[in-house]
């Protein structure tokens, strides 16, 4: 998690003139906003940007074990002489896919018992907010780390155990949020008139609770990125052959420093990705939190 | 102020109880045998049953768990399937020197970051403010792991300026032996006025330190600037203006005054994930802190040690964010009245 | 009741705080405030009166040379007994802000740091204005005492003491500066109509007793009756009337000035 929940939680709906005006003031929105386009081209069209596709599943090449950069491969190759651009190229579709379903499974779990907390109040809210405290009682790398580490090393595992670190945040998230949608005049006037709960859940609160999520979920996307790739260096996550970028640059601390192009462009490629969606997540945050538009 | 410490702590306790079973569930959720990791690759059957039975593995979770906790309460964290030592004490061996990290790093953060982050706000929007904005968004970025491994090799191995690994040159133990007293050598060679000793540890500390604090750093920068032009708004301030007041005490006394409550929440927050971040750090810089023991465990599935070093950064991390709910209420009076 | 100049538009030398053809522009758009002549006397209060966005906190603003913190930039000239301020180097200016020309605004809970002992504060303004530590202390106490607040209340925070109590104390931080001109923003438009009345026996006090100069901002035409020597009517940024108050009240010159005075609520009369 990148920012403290303590950041984000005044976002407004954007109105229409703010969004126009803001996207050409905001440089950071622009230039996050076109790194992302960027990175998401290439992971569409890896097989044709990569000089060989071959390289980022099983492919070895034992005559060019460990080459320095050079022309016929630009990063370079690995220990087993697969050319480096390549699975840097096809890594792009490894960890934005992983950051987004992390962050679909934390709001599928987090946003249902946000709202019913922030909403029906009482034991149940006390409940779930004390199991949310303990769980955000971690550092949420640690018990992803700890979950990870006891389940099969795979991209599955990392993916299910930092959603599960992730959920708590934004149980407390919407939960603030839900809480005071509950009080507005309106959704009392609906429980006055006898509308279903169910009904007042998901026409009212809910449509009104996940603004902060706007927010906050492109923002964390960096994190997760961060945290994926971490977990995979470490060796619970991907596994060989998956062209990961935190794999390779484990895989490649044994070559370093003489062979440093193993480690160099994978991380580098980490670092750009979470650099990107960062930029994005806080020019977008500077959009649409009225408070804050300082440029 | 007395009554709201005594709320806090008490929170804190059900925390750190919540924390505990938490940690248990996760840690028995393993599909490898303990047992067998315990007794060896050669072991016999008969042997890893025997083993099953001595680890109390053999008992039901609920059994576990309390005898567990029970241990807990008498300072006995289980024993590390790996070392064959208490784990308690392998983390008091390790602790120290992560602590000295985290802790020098958090400083540095904070020296580099409020500085910036007011810098930052006092020309919102100038060339300055958004330089200062992306590099903190980069540092917000950047893989631990792989920025301790890039700068060990500009600074290390190219330059030749800092020390690649360990704490102190180890040549120095034979010329001017340190006597460990508190376990950071830095600490301890100060203490015994052990200057070369004091200089080499101290060179040592450089470069982990600066990976560890670059991530604080720029969430610092960030969150003062955007305490700090909030804050700039307020009526309070235009009252300050009115005073008198020049635009730099404005800033640094009474917006940031006010910055500082979130500030100490994000810096709270910080240590835990610093802590973290040590176990992706230290190994490259061969630091002998809890993050190459995590690192460790990790590798050899050592159930008792994971769990060990789990509790502790958890606890440290409510303990951390207690201190500075504490410090806040003493800052704020409004806190202290909720 | 002060023997102050006559009706507007007559210059003379002994007005202390001297405003003429100001003109405020805010970002591009055209001229927002432009007052040809206002003044303000030795020991005199100056109503300032009209409704909300006739540009009277924008004119506070602009003499405290603090326009440009909210975008707007400033023609014209403003002196303080004789010294010309518009366009004045930004040191000299801050001498002037708190010591020489004080300011209370609105809504006295916002007016302190809310994190800061109100005596902190006091004694912060008063050293960064030239007073030694003890004297500082001393001042601030002293003034606290003039505006009938035990010194001990210097101590609290503003979250601990009442909206009457904080505007007195921000009213006692301009006594203990010795500052010459009071700008007062709407300082009762937030307050009950009994601690209203205790603000402006004490506005009355500085004036008689300090010699004091107040530009008392309202759109409350009844309070500035009540209080001010003079008054200046003002609509769409501009002057339409101005004079003694009960010449300005009972015979209006401006159509604006009559209006006003229609929505005044007027109690029955007893008997």
């Amino acid at each position: 998690m990148i920012e403290s929940p303590l950041a984000p939680s005044r976002a407004a709906v954007p109105r229409g003139q703010v969004l126009r005006r803001g996207l050409l003031a905001n440089p950071l929105l622009l230039v996050g906003g076109g790194l992302v386009l960027l990175i998401a081209i290439v992971a569409i069209f890896a097989p044709l940007l990569a000089p060989l596709p071959g390289d980022a599943g099983t492919a070895t090449h034992p005559f060019t074990v460990l080459q320095p950069p050079s022309a016929a491969h630009l990063f370079g190759a690995d220990q087993v002489g697969r050319d480096i651009l390549s699975r840097v190229i096809y890594g792009t579709r490894v960890s934005p896919v992983i950051a987004a379903v992390v962050l679909v499974i934390a709001c599928a779990i987090g946003v249902p018992l946000g709202v019913v907390a922030g909403y029906l109040g009482g034991w149940l809210d006390e409940l779930i907010m004390r199991v949310t405290d303990v769980f955000l009682a971690f550092p949420p790398l640690l018990l992803a780390l700890a979950l990870a580490a006891v389940l099969p090393a795979s991209l599955t595992s990392v993916t299910i155990a930092i959603a599960a670190a992730w959920w708590p945040w934004y149980t407390r998230l919407i939960r603030g949020q839900a809480a005071s949608v509950a009080g507005r005049p309106h959704v009392e006037a609906c429980q006055v008139l006898g509308v279903s709960r169910f009904r007042i859940i998901f026409r009212h609160i809910l449509p009104n609770s996940i603004t902060p999520l706007l927010v906050q979920v492109p923002l964390d996307v960096g994190g997760v990125i961060l945290t994926a790739s971490a977990l995979s260096f470490l060796g619970l996550g991907a596994q060989d052959p998956v062209p990961d970028w935190g794999l390779m640059t484990a895989e490649g601390q044994s070559y370093f420093t003489p062979d440093w192009w193993l480690v160099v462009f994978p991380g580098l490629a980490i670092l750009l990705t979470a650099f990107a969606f960062n930029l994005l997540g806080d020019g977008l945050r500077d959009l649409l939190d009225p408070r804050r538009s300082f440029t | 102020m007395l009554v709201f410490v005594a709320r806090r702590i008490s929170l804190a306790i059900l925390v750190i109880a919540g924390v505990i079973v938490v940690t248990f569930v996760v840690a028995h959720v393993v599909p490898g045998d303990p047992a067998a990791t315990w007794a060896g690759p050669h072991a016999t059957a008969a042997q890893i049953t025997q083993a099953r039975r001595f680890l109390g593995l053999n008992r039901p979770l609920p059994v576990q768990l309390v005898s567990y906790l029970g241990g807990i309460a008498a300072g006995n964290l289980g024993t590390s399937i790996h070392t064959h030592r208490p784990v308690l004490s392998d983390i008091a061996t390790a602790a120290p020197a992560t602590l000295e990290l985290v802790i020098t790093a958090l400083l540095l953060a904070i020296t580099f970051g409020v500085p910036l982050g007011l810098a930052s706000a006092r020309r919102p929007g100038r060339p300055a403010d958004q330089v200062i904005r992306a590099g903190s968004i980069l540092a917000a970025s950047m893989p631990v792991f792989w920025m301790a491994l890039i700068l060990q090799l500009i600074f290390s191995q190219r330059l030749h300026v800092l020390p690649a690994a360990g704490q102190y040159s180890p040549g120095l133990l034979f010329t001017h032996p340190l006597l460990k007293r508190t376990g950071s050598p830095v600490i301890d060679a100060l203490i015994a006025g052990n200057w070369p000793m004091l200089g080499s540890s101290l060179t040592h500390l450089i470069l982990p330190v600066v990976v560890v604090a670059a991530f604080p750093a720029g969430l610092i920068a960030r969150l003062v600037r955007a305490q700090v032009l909030d804050t700039i708004g307020d009526m309070h301030i235009l009252n300050a203006r009115a005073l008198g007041f020049g635009e730099r005490q404005i800033f640094s006394r009474f917006a940031m005054k006010q910055a500082w409550i979130p500030v100490s929440a994000e810096v709270a927050l910080l240590f835990g994930y610093s802590l973290v971040n040590t176990f992706l750090v230290e190994s490259t810089f061969d630091w002998p802190g809890l993050g190459s023991y995590a690192a460790a465990s990790t590798t050899t599935l050592d159930t008792p040690a994971i769990l060990g070093v789990t509790l502790f950064v958890a606890i440290a991390y409510v303990l951390a964010n207690l201190a500075v709910d504490i410090v806040q209420a003493a800052i704020d009076p409004r806190i202290r009245l909720r | 009741m002060s023997t102050g100049p006559a009706d507007t538009g007559r210059p003379t030398d002994t007005a202390r705080l001297a405003i003429s053809d100001l003109k405020i522009s805010l970002g591009h758009r055209e001229v927002v405030v432009s007052i040809t002549d206002l003044r303000l006397d030795h020991a005199e209060i100056v109503g300032l009166a009209g409704e909300s966005g006739s540009g009277k906190s924008l004119t506070t603003l602009a003499i405290l040379g603090l326009a440009h913190t909210i975008g707007a930039s400033v023609s014209g000239s403003i002196m303080l007994d004789g010294r010309e301020l518009t366009g004045l180097a930004p040191q000299a200016l801050r001498e002037i802000r708190g010591r020489r020309i004080a300011a209370i605004f609105q809504s006295p809970s916002t007016a302190f740091s809310p994190v800061h002992r109100v005596g902190t504060v006091m004694t912060m303004a008063l050293r960064w204005h030239g007073s030694a530590r003890s004297e500082a202390a001393d001042r601030a106490a002293q003034a606290m005492r003039q505006v009938m607040l035990s010194p001990d209340l210097m101590r609290r925070y503003p979250s601990q003491l009442s909206g009457g109590q904080l505007q007195r104390v921000a009213i006692a931080l301009a006594v203990a500066l010795r500052a010459e001109v009071l700008l007062a923003d709407e300082p009762t438009s937030a307050l009950d109509v009994t601690v209203q009345a205790e603000v402006l026996d004490l506005l009355r006090d500085l004036r008689d007793c300090d010699g004091m100069s107040v530009l008392f901002i309202s759109h409350d035409l009844a309070v500035v009756a009540e209080l001010c020597d003079r008054v200046a009517v003002m609509r769409q940024g501009m002057i339409v009337e101005q004079g003694q108050t009960s010449r300005v009240l009972s015979a209006p010159a401006s159509p604006y000035t009559a209006e006003l005075l229609e929505s005044v609520p007027k109690l029955p009369s007893r008997g």
